[in-house]
């Protein structure tokens, strides 16, 4: 690891200050991520600014219609939270199969989405769900947040402060876990609120999470695992690894599509 | 260099530490606590787990000032004197080690399950263990140490 600077934020006006004069900051949220990165000397961030002691950036709160949590709300938070459970018990299982129990103990929402990672389970989630991002200066559509590998359309500076979501009619997160990382080779969430059936597909594409239209067409209304399981995606632009090849991708999709309807009935 | 202070197994500590500076590496560098383990140095493999604020975290994922102030737990303070914890009686008394390398990460994850979870199901110890890698045993016989250490431990 490079050395750095390292500045522990107690506010988050403290903590966006610090960002803007550094010559290169980075946020530190449970750093689940980004100290693997810094030890693989991926990264070179002239300052680390930690936002752990931001007291007013973790939380869940219950605002009817819709959940807000908190950018620095830990996996293992959601998970447990009676109010995910009874509102959108699809997330706090989505949160509760993140990586491990140590991972989950340390690991945030808002690192995970500003991190953006391909195989990341919240991406899904939120897409899924059709969250908002809110961050220091806008709300964001989940739709709109997540552009690319590892992209976002957060400014340089930017900083995530909590994602709401609304409360799903019927909603399941289905994923096919690499064995060892618990990341997805495939996950897909399908959920159906005010009307509108979504599948947000994480894992596979070569672009990040995406809503799969034709998993979408096929669940319909009623949300038919069967025409879902049903649908031939297509491999183009899927991921291939050594965990998995494109075409192992597409074939899962509807699978996980299929096994999320059911579970969301 | 900066200045981190925390509580380590009851006692108070403070160093002064460049800012890259790991908490597994402070614990084994600094305070010669070497019972905490670097297994993979990939946050994969659970050797380093140790207690933050009395939840279970890995050690070679955090760095040292994070943990500014907190209270951490690591294996040396589990036993009473010469009186091992429950949860370490467990293992001895069920074969739950071989080589002993993943040993402390698994004896801390564990008391973690059991913190929130006082009479787990095998199963549910299983699901527990996924960050917790033991090349020896095929895991039969910490599950069994796991299960009497929570039993031995409810009294």
């Amino acid at each position: 690891m490079y050395n750095f600077n390292y500045q522990k934020a107690t506010s988050r006006d403290d903590a966006i200050s610090a960002r803007s004069s550094a010559d290169d900051g980075s946020y530190l949220a449970g750093g689940m991520t980004l100290i693997p990165t810094l030890k693989q000397r991926l990264a070179k961030p002239s300052d680390v600014i930690d936002l752990a002691a931001i007291d007013d950036l973790a939380g869940i709160t219950d605002d009817g219609g819709a959940i807000t949590i908190g950018a620095m709300t830990t996996h293992a938070a959601v998970a447990n939270s009676d109010v995910v459970a009874s509102k959108i018990p699809a997330l706090a299982a989505l949160a509760g199969h993140i990586g491990d129990p140590q991972v989950r103990n340390r690991g945030t929402i808002g690192g995970s989405i500003a991190n953006n990672d391909p195989a990341a389970d919240y991406p899904a989630g939120c897409v899924g769900l059709n969250a908002t991002i809110i961050t220091n200066k806008r709300e964001i559509s989940a739709d709109d947040f997540f552009t690319d590998l590892f992209e976002t359309v957060l400014e340089d500076g930017e900083l995530i402060t909590a994602v709401s979501f609304p409360v799903a009619d019927k909603a399941a997160y289905a994923k096919f876990p690499n064995p060892a990382s618990r990341y997805a080779i495939v996950g897909v969430m399908v959920a159906q609120t005010g009307g509108e059936t979504r599948a947000a597909v994480t894992g596979a594409s070569q672009s990040g999470v995406y809503r799969a239209a034709d998993i979408e067409a096929a669940l319909g209304d009623g949300l038919d695992a069967a025409a879902a399981k049903a649908v031939k995606v297509s491999a183009d632009g899927l991921n291939s690894d050594i965990h998995a090849s494109a075409e192992y991708r597409a074939h899962l999709i509807s699978i996980m599509a299929s096994r999320a309807a059911t579970a969301a009935g | 260099m900066p200045t981190v202070s925390m509580t380590v197994n009851g006692k108070s500590v403070s160093a002064e530490v460049e800012p890259r500076t790991l908490l597994v590496q402070y614990l084994r560098e600094h305070l010669g606590l070497t019972g905490t383990h670097v297994g993979c140095d990939t946050s994969q493999c659970g050797a380093c787990v140790v207690h933050v604020n009395g939840e279970s975290a890995k050690s070679c994922t955090i760095l040292a000032m994070q943990v500014e102030g907190a209270d951490v737990a690591t294996i040396e303070g589990l036993a009473d004197g010469d009186t091992l914890h429950p949860m370490q009686e467990a293992f001895r008394e069920n074969h739950g080690l071989q080589c002993g390398f993943c040993t402390p990460g698994v004896v801390m994850s564990a008391l973690d399950l059991v913190r929130t979870n006082a009479d787990p199901s095998e199963r549910e110890v299983r699901e527990w263990l996924e960050g917790n890698l033991c090349r020896c045993t095929g895991y039969h016989n910490i599950v069994k140490s796991i299960l009497a250490g929570a039993k031995a431990m409810q009294g």
